[in-house]
């Protein structure tokens, strides 16, 4: 076996309050205590809602941020004590695109390939090539300012690339994109992974991670609540649809008679929300509004969604992605 | 092209560093003229040239003036080449993590930011005093011959400021910008003994002391020292160890205020 990509242990970010009120010591814990491994040649996904502590791990990992305890480990260095080879090694793409915009587009690449200290003409050959892979081919001596949001995101994937890294990281690099744009950006990812590139990405779209990621980690609260397969994780799933129920008032009492119901395999209430993980909703939602009705309640809303990774999610979670 | 390779050198990241900087600098070159030198120059038209025509001031004050406009146009240039892009990167665009991705350490980066700063300094020190010498005309007591003593004063004045710059572009918040100026900038011009010499402060005993925390009169004193040496100036050993002590400070703080900006 190659020696993992990257390796966790014990990770943990605390980002100090300044401000009035904050004592000695107080924080907003970010990352508590966070164990992942990632092969070499894996597509990884971090999956978890806004402030669930992915882009914190992402900032670890590619040393911009520094670990309060722990230690974290990519490509064979340590992303404390030797994070200049750590950045050798890895390219990065930011949620935001953060181009050189005081540069072209080829020269945002060729500068970025000499601050890696590539020889100038494979840096040059290896730019066009980037940008033709990107469709960015005819923009090479655009402004940065004269391309489109898509366009750039883009081009941060190619600069990511330039210096060939060993490990890529993307941080929600499809969101702002329109579908089209999304869907391109998928497929340009899978290209990366199948030349046998590791890939760690941040995403908090269930869908993304689903179709692109070998193995996915559900995190939240800064830790890590599941790690798996997309196929293993969707059957952890409590199994069946998930029907949720938004109700006019408190859904415990109704959540405690529906689990009775024949069909239901669990039910929860949440404040107004009745989920309920059923066999087949088809015979079972007549039954669940009944029960709510029972329980003195009128159903406002209905949801309905397949087992999938956004079931496993709430069930974990007990709250949805977005 | 090896990613598992010895690392980069570090000199080989830097020297990329400050070829874009420079290639930016090359490109923006009038404008960067224009920004920092043009007010320098208003003033030798004001002060150099109409009021001795007028016969407000004296021929003579050509003599004082002209090192301290060289001084402005250095401190000026070097302080806002450093300062403004930083406030910018740091600030909203976050375009500075282009560069702190580059293989080598923050420190690394901020002291490439800082030599980028000096060169720009020199280029509009270089710009500037031909001008301001044709605009006075004659100017009493101007020589070459220190020529040792120019460079080294334009040096370590474009480091002093280029390390200012570093703090103040780190520390500060791009909605400050504007005050950054009328603050520090504007103060630091006015008592920098640019527009007249230090001991002419003699006639303001307390204002002659408090003026020497302001690294602009090591720099207005020292061009003096250096291109009207016959001239009464301030000693230039004070000014070396002054003008290197005020570098190193900025540095040390300037570096420690860009790594919490870079780091979280």
């Amino acid at each position: 076996m190659t020696a993992p990509a990257i390796r966790t242990r014990a990770l943990r970010k605390v980002y100090p309050v300044t401000g009035n009120g904050a004592g000695q010591g107080a924080g907003i814990v970010a990352l508590e205590g966070l164990d992942l491994e990632v092969r070499a040649g894996e597509f990884f996904g971090l999956l978890g809602p806004n402030g669930a502590g992915k882009t914190t791990t992402l900032g670890i990992l590619t040393t911009r941020v520094r670990p309060t305890s722990g230690t974290a480990e990519v490509a064979g260095a340590d992303v404390v004590s030797a994070p200049v080879m750590v950045k050798q090694r890895i390219g990065v793409v930011p949620q935001r695109p953060n181009p050189d915009r005081s540069l072209t587009v080829l020269e945002n690449l060729l500068f970025h390939a000499a601050y890696f200290a590539l020889p100038r003409k494979a840096a040059a050959e290896r730019a066009r090539a980037l940008l033709e892979l990107l469709g960015l081919g005819d923009r090479a001596g655009a402004k940065v300012d004269e391309i489109s949001g898509g366009q750039q995101q883009r081009l941060m994937i190619a600069r990511a690339l330039i210096h060939e890294p060993q490990v890529l990281f993307l941080d929600e690099p499809t969101v702002g994109l329109d579908p089209q744009a999304r869907r391109e950006l998928w497929q340009i990812l899978r290209g990366l992974h199948s030349e046998g590139r590791t890939i760690v990405m941040t995403t908090h779209y269930m869908e993304e991670a689903d179709r692109l990621c070998e193995r996915v980690a559900i995190v939240d609260h800064g830790r890590l609540l599941a790690l798996d397969g997309p196929a293993a994780l969707k059957a952890r799933a409590p199994g069946g649809s998930l029907v949720e129920l938004r109700l006019d008032g408190e859904a415990a009492t109704a959540a405690t008679a529906a689990r009775g119901l024949p069909g239901v395999l669990r039910a929860d209430g949440e404040q107004a929300v009745l989920r309920a993980y059923v066999e087949r909703p088809g015979e079972v939602i007549a039954g669940l509004i009944k029960t709510a009705e029972q329980a003195g309640r009128s159903v406002v809303h209905i949801d309905l969604s397949p087992p999938s990774l956004e079931t496993l999610f709430i069930s974990l979670t007990g709250r949805k992605l977005d | 092209m090896n990613p598992l390779g010895p690392p980069v050198p570090a000199w080989q990241v830097f020297w990329a560093l400050l070829r874009r900087d420079l290639r930016v600098a090359q490109r923006e070159l009038p404008y960067f003229l224009v920004r920092t030198t043009l007010q320098p120059i208003l003033f030798v038209v004001v002060f150099g040239y109409l009021l001795p025509k007028m016969r407000f001031v004296q021929q003579g004050y050509g003599t004082a003036l002209l090192p301290g406009i060289i001084a402005i146009s250095l401190a000026l240039s070097s302080i806002q080449s450093v300062a403004l892009p930083m406030v910018q990167d740091f600030g909203w665009t976050r375009e500075i993590e282009d560069r702190l991705l580059a293989p080598a350490s923050a420190r690394l980066i901020a002291f490439e930011k800082v030599v980028a700063g000096v060169v720009q300094g020199l280029v509009a020190a270089v710009f500037v005093l031909p001008i301001a010498r044709l605009i006075m005309g004659p100017i009493a007591g101007l020589t070459w011959t220190e020529g040792g003593a120019l460079v080294l004063v334009t040096l370590l004045g474009a480091t002093a400021f280029s390390a200012m710059g570093l703090l103040l572009g780190t520390a500060i918040q791009p909605q400050q910008v504007g005050l950054m100026f009328s603050v520090i900038v504007a103060p630091t011009i006015f008592f920098g003994c640019a527009y007249y010499p230090w001991q002419g402060l003699s006639a303001v005993p307390a204002l002659k002391y408090a003026v020497l925390v302001n690294p602009l009169v090591y720099v207005s004193e020292g061009m003096r020292g250096a291109l009207t040496p016959g001239l009464p100036h301030m000693p230039l050993g004070y000014v070396w160890l002054a003008l290197t002590v005020i570098s190193a400070a900025f540095w040390v703080w300037g570096v420690r205020a860009f790594e919490r900006r870079a780091f979280s």
